[in-house]
């Protein structure tokens, strides 16, 4: 039956140890530890959320950047179509203002060639009036002696021919 | 495949059937034949040395402090081996003998009477008491230091397994049971769950650091189940005490006859009861039926080898068991002893219904 009679040494030094185990662990062991398992949960819980805010933001940034894109791609689009556009117009310029020029070139020379026609046909004029007036004068020495009646009838004669030109 | 573990066997027979002989040889035949009553309540016991494997003479000596009639006397536990008696100043100590009625205790002789000192000796479970001590306050602050410097990482290997056990007891009893009050007894109630858990498993190792049947000795448990019974009633509240002297039963129950106080009166002393005999009987249960099986061998040496054999492996067999099903055993005892600490000290600190209700409600319209 010496089972079931506590011995006192035993009972007295059982007490003993376990009062300074608990203060042990009360003073330096369960504070510390319940207090960094629940910083620890505060932590995760902090990174979860964290995370799920950084999720939420990089779904947000790939949305953002693939609305940027789609709007860079009709930008470029557009400058291209405007290019294109603009250089229709600058060889449409470049064409009508190339032609303009020509023209004044074209009427310059037009001008020109009249007025050298018009010297050339004047010179043309002399040279046969006096050509002309040569032969009269030899042709008809003999009848007209008066030299100005002569270049009258000369002159009448070259306007008619003008006129008839 | 089947052969070769059936000649494996047969080898263990023979093996253990030639081994088994020659210390049931030389072992007990010089002291006649096996005392088996003897050798279980041994092993079960307590004792003023420590027993080491392979010998049954030396032992690890230990201090015997006792305060005889003439004041304290300290000296080794080697003094008193084998009958001896020891002769310190003007008194004389020895262990007493089968035939006393103080026996395998530490006695002083005075004119030729034995008379029990005051002892309170280092013993072999004393000092399984203090190795547990430091096992668990090793283990606890391998935590509280992981948490002090290493921050916010996970403890990875025994530590994580300890801070585990330690949530698995404060999240899954302590605090559904006893609420917002739990900060304030979970350092009792996690040093009694690792205090018991160390014992009950240092217990199950057969050799020097364990061997003790520590939880298995009624000391031990009783003073466990003391502290209980000390919170809970020292911190019971005044609905605690009504609901033990002026219980809400119909008035005859409590006059002129007090039968419902008496039986709330006697229920404060069988929960302390219940939880000493629980745990010791589970534990001490545990080593004896592991010692009786290892006995058996010894008991049937006397049949002839063969039966030996057959009996050694059985044995060994059954032993293996046991000793598994104390590791669960030693974890359940410990969890169902601080589950139920929990659940006493919840009941004795709760507030009652009145006021309880009145909280909810004021809970209530505060949401």
């Amino acid at each position: 039956m010496e089972l079931f009679t506590p011995d006192f040494g035993l009972v007295f030094w059982m007490f003993v140890s376990f009062a300074i185990l608990f203060f042990i662990l009360w003073k330096w062991g369960w504070p510390a530890i319940m207090k960094g398992v629940a910083d620890r949960a505060d932590l995760i819980d902090k990174g979860v959320e964290y995370a799920q805010n950084a999720k939420e933001q990089l779904d947000h940034a790939r949305e953002e950047a693939e609305k940027q894109i789609a709007q860079a791609r009709q930008q470029q689009a557009e400058m291209l179509r405007e290019a294109d556009r603009m250089k229709t117009q600058i060889i449409e310029e470049a064409r009508s203002a190339a032609q303009s020029e020509a023209k004044k070139v074209m009427d310059a020379a037009k001008v020109s060639i009249e007025q050298e026609r018009k010297a050339a046909q004047a010179q043309f004029r002399d040279e046969v009036s006096d050509f002309a007036l040569q032969i009269a004068q030899k042709v008809v020495r003999r009848n007209l002696a008066d030299a100005s009646a002569q270049q009258e009838l000369v002159g009448s004669l070259l306007d008619e021919m003008e006129k008839q030109n | 495949m089947k052969k070769i573990i059936l000649s494996l066997l047969f080898a263990c027979v023979a093996l253990i059937a030639g081994a088994t002989e020659a210390p049931a040889a030389d072992g007990h035949e010089e002291s006649g034949e096996l005392k088996v009553k003897e050798t279980i309540f041994e092993h079960l016991g307590d004792g003023y040395g420590w027993e080491v494997p392979f010998n049954h003479h030396v032992r690890i000596p230990l201090p015997v402090i006792v305060w005889g009639t003439d004041g304290l006397h300290v000296f080794s536990s080697r003094r008193l081996e084998h009958g001896y008696v020891y002769r310190d100043g003007d008194v004389e100590f020895k262990i007493a003998g089968a035939d006393s009625p103080y026996k395998g205790k530490v006695v002083e002789i005075k004119d030729g009477e034995e008379i029990k000192p005051f002892d309170i000796s280092i013993t072999k479970n004393v000092c399984a008491v203090f190795i547990s001590v430091f096992v668990v306050i090793w283990l606890i602050m391998k935590v509280a230091r992981w948490h002090q410097n290493q921050g916010m990482k996970a403890p990875r290997k025994l530590t994580g397994g300890v801070e585990t056990l330690i949530m698995f007891i404060y999240d899954g009893v302590i605090r559904p049971t006893l609420k917002e009050r739990a900060p304030r007894f979970a350092p009792y109630l996690l040093t009694v769950f690792f205090f018991i858990l160390v014992m009950n498993l240092l217990g199950l190792i057969v050799i020097f650091p364990g061997g003790a049947n520590l939880t298995g000795n009624i000391a031990v448990t009783l003073v466990l189940a003391l502290l209980t019974f000390f919170i809970t009633n020292l911190c019971g509240t005044k609905h605690y005490w009504k609901e033990i002297f002026n219980p809400e039963v119909p008035w005859w129950l409590k006059y002129p006859l007090p039968i419902m106080p008496v039986i709330e009166l006697f229920g404060m002393f069988t929960k302390p009861a219940a939880l000493t005999v629980r745990l010791f009987a589970n534990m001490m249960g545990g080593h004896m039926i592991v010692i009786v099986l290892t006995l058996l061998i010894f008991i049937f040496a006397a049949m002839g080898p063969a039966v030996t054999g057959v009996t050694a492996v059985v044995s060994i067999i059954f032993s293996v068991f046991m000793l598994l099903i104390d590791v669960l055993v030693s974890f359940i005892q410990a969890y169902v002893f601080t589950m139920l600490s929990t659940i006493f000290i919840s009941l004795s600190t709760d507030k009652g219904h009145a006021e309880h209700d009145a909280h909810a409600s004021a809970a209530h319209e505060k949401a």
